[in-house]
C-alpha cells in the first residue's frame, strides 16, 4: 500500500504516474476520453461510451485507452469526446452521438483524420 | 409630438467629426427616410462618450447597443438590419471594453477560449476523477504536504488572510477571518463542514469540482482542519448529485489508502477524517445553520443567531462552514502563494469566479474568469453573444435569491465591492441572461413561486410574506393588479428583510425589489393598461395556471 509519509514520497508517486503516462504516449497509444459528468450523461454520454467500446470490441482495435473525465464546463456541447493521439494535441469533439462516435473511431482513431466539423469551436 | 420608438445617438466630439461623424448622421437620416422610419426613429448627437479608439460611435436606444467605429457606408446596412428588421449587427458592434482582470490562457490546444483563467476548475474535465494517481500527477496533495511539513496552522491562516480570499457561496465573507474565528474559539473538538448543497436554481459550478476533481475538496478540507484544529469533517452534498457522491466516496477511500486521510497524515501526528452526508432536496439546507441541523439528523430549519456556527455549530462545537468553491481555492493559494492569488482579479476582490451561464445566449455552460470582468464581456466573449434576434434586457445573478441586473448596468465590474456599490449582489455565480421577450413580472412570479414553496415555515415573515408577495405578483400577471398592491408588497419585503430568521426570507423579495427599481414602467403597464408589453402574461384570471405545480412521473 503506497502510504505517503512525506513530501518526497508524494513527489516520487507523482513522478511515477507521469512516467507511466509518458511511456504510454511514447508507444503512440491513443487516448479516447469521454466526459461523464451529470450533464454529459444526461446528454447521452453513456450511449456514446458504449458505442466506442462496442466499436473497439467488434473491430478488435488495440492500443486505444478509453477513459472518463468530469464536466469541463462546455455543457452546451455534451456529450464531449476528446481524442489524444500520441504526442499530438488533444482534439475535443462536441455533441457526439453513438453514430458520430463510430465515425470518429473509424476516421480519426483508425486513420488519423480529424473530423473538423465536430471539433468544438474556439 | 410623435412618440419615437427608437433613438440613435452619434458621437460628435472633434475626433469623431474628423473621422466622419457628420457623414454618418447624414447617411443615417437618408437611410431612415428610405425605409420610411424618419417619424419613428430619432437621430441625435452626443459628445464625450468615454471611448477613444472606436470613434465615431453609434448607440441605439432603447436597446443600448453600441456600434463603433461606424463608417458612412455602414449607415444604410445598420438601419436596414437593426431598425427595420430588428437584428443587432454583430459585425459593427463596438469591441467590449478592455478586460479588467489579467488574462490567462488555458493550457491545451488553440481550440479553447482565451482569457479564461482556471484556478478552481484547473483539473475538472481534464483528469479521471476516479484516479488518485492522475490527481497527484497534476500537483495534487502538494499543498497539503507543504502545509503539514513546512507551515504552522497559524502560518496557513496567515497566507489565506493575506490572499484576500472571500467566501464564494454568495456573501463574500473573508475566508481567512472566518478560519481565525474558529481557530480562536474555545473547545477541544471542532469540525470542518463543506457546504456542497448547491441548491440555488441555475447554479452548477460546484458540481464540476465535486464530480470532476473530488480530491481537491478533500485536500482543502484536511488543510482547513489542520489550520483550525479540527479532526473531523463533513461534506453536506445535495441529494440530487448522485454521481458526485459516488466520486467523493471513491476519492475518500483512495485518500485513506494513500494516507492523506486517517491517522498521522504525512508522518505528522495530525489526524483527520471526512464523512459525506447527502441532503434531501431542501433549498433551505444550503443555509449554514439549517445545514448543520440536517447533519445532526434534525429537520432542516435555520437556527437563531447569535451564537454563530464559528463558536456553536455542529453538535454545539465550533464549526467552519465553507462553500465548495471557497475550499477549492485553498490548495492553489498554498501552492503558489498569496501574492500570486492577489495578482488575479481586482484589488478588493482577488481571485477568480466560476459562473454558470444560462439563457438567451449562444453558449451555455461554466466559465472561470478573474473577478472584475463585466457582464458585457461575459456575454459577448464567453457566451459568444446573444442568440440571433435577442437583445439583452436583464440578467439575474446568483440564482433565485440574486439580483436583477438591467442592461444599463452591464458594464459594472463583477466583483463583490463594485456590485455592492451598484446595489446588487453577486451571489453564487449563476448568470441568467434574458432577452427582450422576457416579461419581468412573469420571471419574478416564477421566482416567488419557488420561495413560497421552499420557505421552511419556521418564522412567520418568510412563511406568510413569500406567499403574499407571490399572490400579488400573480394578480399582476392576470390583469388584476392594483397600484396600491405594489407598495404593500414593498412594505412586506422590507419587513421580511428585517425580521426573517435566515437568508431565505431576507432575499426572497430581492427580485421583486429589483423589478420595481429598474422596470417600474413595465409593471405599471400590467396595472394601468392591463397589458403585458412582452405578451407573456395571460392577463386573464380564467386561464391562469394552477397554484401548485405537481410533477408527475409517467410510467
Amino acid at each position: 500500500m503506497p502510504s505517503i509519509k512525506s513530501l518526497e514520497d508524494l513527489k516520487r508517486i507523482r513522478e511515477e504516474a507521469l512516467e507511466k503516462r509518458k511511456v504510454k504516449t511514447a508507444e503512440g497509444s491513443i487516448q479516447v476520453t469521454v466526459a461523464m459528468g451529470t450533464c454529459g450523461i444526461a446528454a447521452g454520454a453513456r450511449d456514446t461510451m458504449k458505442a466506442i467500446l462496442d466499436h473497439i470490441e467488434s473491430n478488435n482495435v488495440s492500443g486505444v485507452i478509453v477513459t472518463q473525465t468530469g464536466c469541463v464546463g462546455k455543457c452546451d456541447y455534451e456529450p464531449i469526446v476528446a481524442v489524444t493521439m500520441g504526442e499530438e494535441p488533444k482534439v475535443m469533439y462536441g455533441r457526439i452521438t453513438p453514430e458520430r462516435a463510430h465515425k470518429i473511431m473509424q476516421e480519426h482513431v483508425a486513420a488519423g483524420k480529424v473530423l473538423t466539423d465536430w471539433v468544438i469551436p474556439a | 409630438m410623435k412618440t419615437k420608438r427608437a433613438m440613435i445617438l452619434v458621437s460628435n466630439d472633434p475626433e469623431s467629426i474628423r473621422l466622419g461623424a457628420n457623414e454618418v448622421v447624414q447617411h443615417l437620416n437618408e437611410a431612415l427616410a428610405s425605409y420610411d422610419l424618419q417619424d419613428e426613429v430619432d437621430v441625435s448627437t452626443i459628445s464625450d462618450v468615454g471611448y477613444s479608439n472606436i470613434l465615431p460611435l453609434v448607440i441605439v436606444y432603447p436597446d443600448t447597443v453600441v456600434y463603433g467605429p461606424v463608417k458612412a457606408s455602414d449607415a444604410r446596412y445598420l438601419v436596414e438590419e437593426h431598425l427595420y428588421k430588428g437584428r443587432v449587427v454583430n459585425d459593427l458592434l463596438a469591441p467590449p471594453k478592455a478586460l479588467t482582470g489579467p488574462i490567462g490562457f488555458l493550457r491545451g490546444h488553440k481550440g479553447y477560449n482565451p482569457a479564461e483563467q482556471r484556478v478552481v476548475l484547473e483539473r475538472a474535465g481534464r483528469i479521471d476523477p476516479e484516479s488518485i494517481e492522475e490527481f497527484i500527477s497534476a500537483n495534487g496533495y502538494e499543498a497539503l504536504g507543504k502545509a503539514l511539513s513546512e507551515l504552522t496552522p497559524e502560518g496557513v491562516i496567515e497566507i489565506i488572510e493575506k490572499s484576500g480570499l472571500q467566501g464564494r457561496g454568495g456573501a463574500g465573507f473573508p475566508t481567512g477571518r472566518k478560519w481565525r474565528f474558529v481557530r480562536g474559539a474555545k473547545g477541544e473538538k471542532k469540525y470542518v463542514v463543506c457546504n456542497a448543497d448547491e441548491s440555488e436554481p441555475g447554479t452548477f459550478k460546484d458540481r464540476l469540482v465535486l464530480e470532476g476533481d473530488p480530491h481537491l475538496i478533500i485536500e482543502a478540507m484536511v488543510i482547513a482542519g489542520y489550520a483550525i484544529g479540527a479532526d473531523e469533517g463533513y461534506i453536506y452534498i445535495r441529494g440530487e448529485y448522485g454521481l458526485a457522491y459516488q466520486h467523493l466516496e471513491t476519492a475518500i477511500a483512495q485518500a485513506k489508502e494513500y494516507g492523506f486521510l486517517g491517522d498521522n497524515i504525512f508522518g505528522t501526528d495530525f489526524c483527520f477524517n471526512i464523512h459525506v452526508h447527502a441532503g434531501a432536496g431542501a433549498y433551505v439546507c444550503g443555509e449554514e445553520t439549517a445545514l448543520i441541523e440536517s447533519i445532526e439528523g434534525k429537520r432542516g430549519e435555520p437556527r437563531s443567531r447569535p451564537p454563530y456556527p464559528t463558536t456553536n455549530g455542529l453538535w454545539d462545537k465550533p464549526t467552519l462552514v465553507n462553500n465548495v468553491e471557497t475550499l477549492a481555492n485553498i490548495p492553489p493559494i498554498l501552492r503558489n502563494g498569496a501574492d500570486w492569488y492577489k495578482s488575479l482579479g481586482t484589488p478588493s476582490s482577488p481571485g477568480t469566479k466560476v459562473y454558470t451561464i444560462m439563457g438567451n445566449v449562444n453558449f451555455r455552460g461554466v466559465i472561470e474568469v478573474p473577478m472584475g470582468i463585466t457582464l458585457r464581456e461575459v456575454i459577448n466573449i464567453y457566451a459568444k453573444g446573444m442568440k440571433p434576434g435577442s437583445i439583452l434586457k436583464l440578467a439575474q445573478t446568483g440564482g433565485s435569491s440574486g439580483s436583477i441586473i438591467p442592461a444599463d448596468l452591464q458594464d459594472t465590474p463583477m466583483d463583490f465591492e463594485s456590485f455592492r456599490k451598484a446595489g446588487v449582489s453577486l451571489g453564487s455565480g449563476a448568470l441568467l441572461i434574458c432577452d427582450q421577450h422576457t416579461c419581468i413580472v412573469d420571471l419574478v412570479k416564477v421566482l416567488l413561486q419557488f420561495f413560497r414553496f421552499e420557505s421552511c415555515g419556521k418564522c412567520t415573515p418568510c412563511r406568510v410574506g413569500a406567499q403574499r408577495i407571490y399572490e400579488i405578483t400573480k394578480r399582476l400577471t392576470q390583469g388584476q393588479g392594483e397600484i396600491a398592491d405594489l407598495d404593500i408588497a414593498l412594505d412586506l419585503i422590507s419587513e421580511m428583510e428585517r425580521t426573517s430568521n435566515c437568508g431565505l426570507g431576507q432575499t426572497a423579495g430581492t427580485a421583486f425589489r429589483g423589478m420595481m427599481t429598474h422596470f417600474r414602467e413595465e409593471v405599471e403597464a400590467h396595472i394601468l393598461n392591463r397589458v403585458c408589453p412582452t405578451g407573456v402574461c395571460s392577463m386573464d384570471p380564467e386561464t391562469a395556471q394552477s397554484d401548485y405545480i405537481f410533477i408527475t412521473q409517467e410510467k
